[in-house]
């Protein structure tokens, strides 16, 4: 959560892939988010052990990547940096499962360690499917997909807002603490009673523009919700996809692609 | 504290989907009722503003590091619970697709522990009491230490959810008293820090804008008390706990209570255990060529992928 500007940079260049003319920006939101979601229920529902047989998945969030045009740079540094709890969490099974596992070759490992693997893909597989829906769509039309699936208006509308305002908040947040820092203040780290002012002021500032918000949606004829400039209609293409995301996510839960093919080669190679 | 996908188990996942997912709607729904137009601009721009308060650090005296603000108790008590809670699903969302803290599956989750421990636990039966209880006109260090307290107890209980939710899920194998001790400590010093901030913000807005505290002057603020949606809620929270519990027994490797206590009085195990691991999890001579080959196999696409997407680029000017 420190760097947050970087962060915030990073949102940008998700923004800017989601606004390329790619074969996945094309299809229906809806089929898209349903097709994440199908993913990461199958993800998680392997058993805690499990580490080769979720392998063949990251063929999804690859492939997503290849249709969307989207920088798996930028994918892979975001799930480097991104909140490592479930890695913390992780690293203390080796410590509690000390059970041991025969590996071929008379080789023997640690129980805790399998599972420390297993949530390491995990991980890295659901982060980067959630983080290319949002580069493959935008928010925007992930928003009116959201709302096509039956999410509240009032939190659609509020996700918008929060998305259009963060960039404007934040800016002004970053030129406050510039300004501030220019006066001869810290950079990094404000002494409360600085940092209470600072904000405090942000936060006024805040909600008089809230109130001229409103007031410039209220002469432009709002009346409770927001209009949606593009129409999606969903096509065969969008099933198309649904049904062949489905197939793969369906195949890989019930065979164990990675031990069928190495059976394969081991009889290729006896 | 963000709980992650990779801890939870699809029965715990669902199970606080449900939960938050029902909790969203009745709140949207009352909000619609109420014809709060006017709050969905407020909700946006204080929504952001919490964003952009997190990228702003203070220093904690004699200790080096710096913290920020979490935002639930301070959405509450500017919006009222049930659009700050709407407000603080919409952060933790935008959290989860664009910064990857958490996940899809885990969003549910969270919104559980950030958002209803704080805006429907903690601000109407911690705050709001208290604050009733101290007049019209406070004292600057009632309601900094009122904050205060609400804040600290809302991060409990959400570091609580987190404990509960891990081990109903079984993905990680910190044992309950261990994780507990791990993490209650971590977010009583982060919750501390965080209600300390709070409070500070709050206390110099009252002193700057008294107006916008005044009883019902800010919109959300003067819908009926929370308390029946408080009993409710509640209601779903004990349900939830108790629905992932009863099915992460259908999940769990381990025997359950009743199993375990049969076995101990009988000698014998009543239900016939499966060797451990009871799912090949690929460590024969076949599973590990085959998830070598995989991977492998993966990373060669990966790289293909990547190749293209060059080219592309180099020939697109």
């Amino acid at each position: 959560m420190c760097d947050r500007d970087a962060a915030l940079r990073d949102v940008t260049s998700l923004r800017d892939a989601a606004a390329r003319d790619t074969p996945l920006g094309r299809l229906d939101p809806r089929a898209k988010i349903l097709a994440v979601m199908g993913f990461i229920g199958v993800v998680v529902s392997f058993d805690r052990y499990a580490v080769t047989a979720l392998l063949p998945l990251a063929l999804f969030p690859l492939g997503l990547a290849a249709a969307g045009n989207i920088p798996l740079g930028v994918i892979l540094r975001k799930v480097l940096i991104a909140s490592p709890f479930a890695l913390l969490v992780g690293l203390f099974n080796p410590w509690f499962d000390t059970q041991s596992v025969a590996l071929a070759g008379g080789l023997h490992i640690g129980a805790g360690w399998l599972s420390l693997a297993s949530i390491v893909v995990r991980f890295v597989l659901t982060v980067s499917a959630a983080l290319l829906l949002v580069a493959g769509t935008g928010i925007v039309s992930l928003c009116h997909g959201l709302r096509a699936l039956g999410v509240p208006q009032a939190f659609i509308q509020q996700l918008l807002l929060l998305q259009r305002y963060t960039q404007v908040l934040a800016g002004e947040a970053a030129r406050m603490q510039l300004a501030h820092a220019l006066r001869g203040g810290a950079l990094r780290g404000l002494p409360l009673a600085q940092w209470a002012c600072l904000l405090g002021h942000l936060l006024l500032r805040a909600l008089q523009r809230a109130q001229r918000i409103h007031h410039a949606m209220l002469s432009r004829g709002f009346h409770g919700v927001l209009p949606v400039a593009k129409c999606y209609c969903w096509d065969s293409y969008d099933s198309f996809f649904l049904l062949g995301c489905s197939a793969f996510l369906i195949l890989v839960r019930m065979v164990n692609l990675p031990q069928a093919l190495g059976a394969a080669l081991l009889r290729v190679a006896a | 504290m963000h709980m992650a996908d990779a801890l939870l188990s699809p029965a715990v996942g669902a199970t606080f989907w449900a939960a938050s997912a029902v909790t969203l709607v009745a709140a949207s729904r009352r909000l619609q009722s109420d014809q709060r137009e006017d709050l969905i601009p407020l909700m946006g721009v204080l929504a952001a503003f919490v964003f952009a308060a997190q990228m702003i650090n203070f220093t904690i005296p004699g200790t080096g590091s710096s913290g920020h603000i979490g935002g639930g108790l301070l959405l509450s008590i500017l919006l009222g619970p049930r659009a700050a809670f709407i407000a603080m699903a919409s952060v933790l969302t935008v959290q989860a697709l664009f910064f990857a803290d958490g996940g899809l599956l885990a969003l549910g989750a969270n919104m559980f522990n950030m958002g209803l421990c704080t805006c429907f636990v903690a601000y109407p039966l911690i705050y709001r009491p208290l604050m009733r209880h101290a007049g019209d006109t406070p004292s600057r260090r009632r309601v900094a230490w009122i904050t205060t307290l609400a804040t600290v107890l809302g991060l409990q209980l959400g570091a609580l959810g987190v404990v509960v939710q891990t081990q109903l899920s079984g993905i990680s194998s910190l044992p309950l008293g261990g994780f507990l001790l791990l993490m209650q400590p971590i977010h009583l010093a982060i919750g501390l820090v965080e209600g300390v901030a709070t409070a500070a913000l709050i206390v110099f807005v009252r002193d700057a804008r008294p107006d916008l505290f005044a009883r019902d002057a800010l919109p959300g603020r003067a819908t009926s008390p929370a308390r029946v949606p408080a009993r409710w809620l509640a209601g779903f929270a004990a349900l939830a706990v108790v629905m992932g519990g009863v099915m992460s027994w259908f999940a769990s490797s381990h025997p359950d209570g009743l199993e375990w206590s049969i076995a101990r009085v009988t000698g014998r195990s009543l239900v016939e255990q499966p060797a451990w691991p009871a799912v090949d999890a690929g460590t024969s001579v076949a599973g590990i060529v085959g998830g070598a080959a995989t991977f492998a196999l993966v990373l060669l696409v990966g790289l293909v992928i990547r190749r293209c997407q060059r080219l592309k680029l180099h020939v697109r000017p």
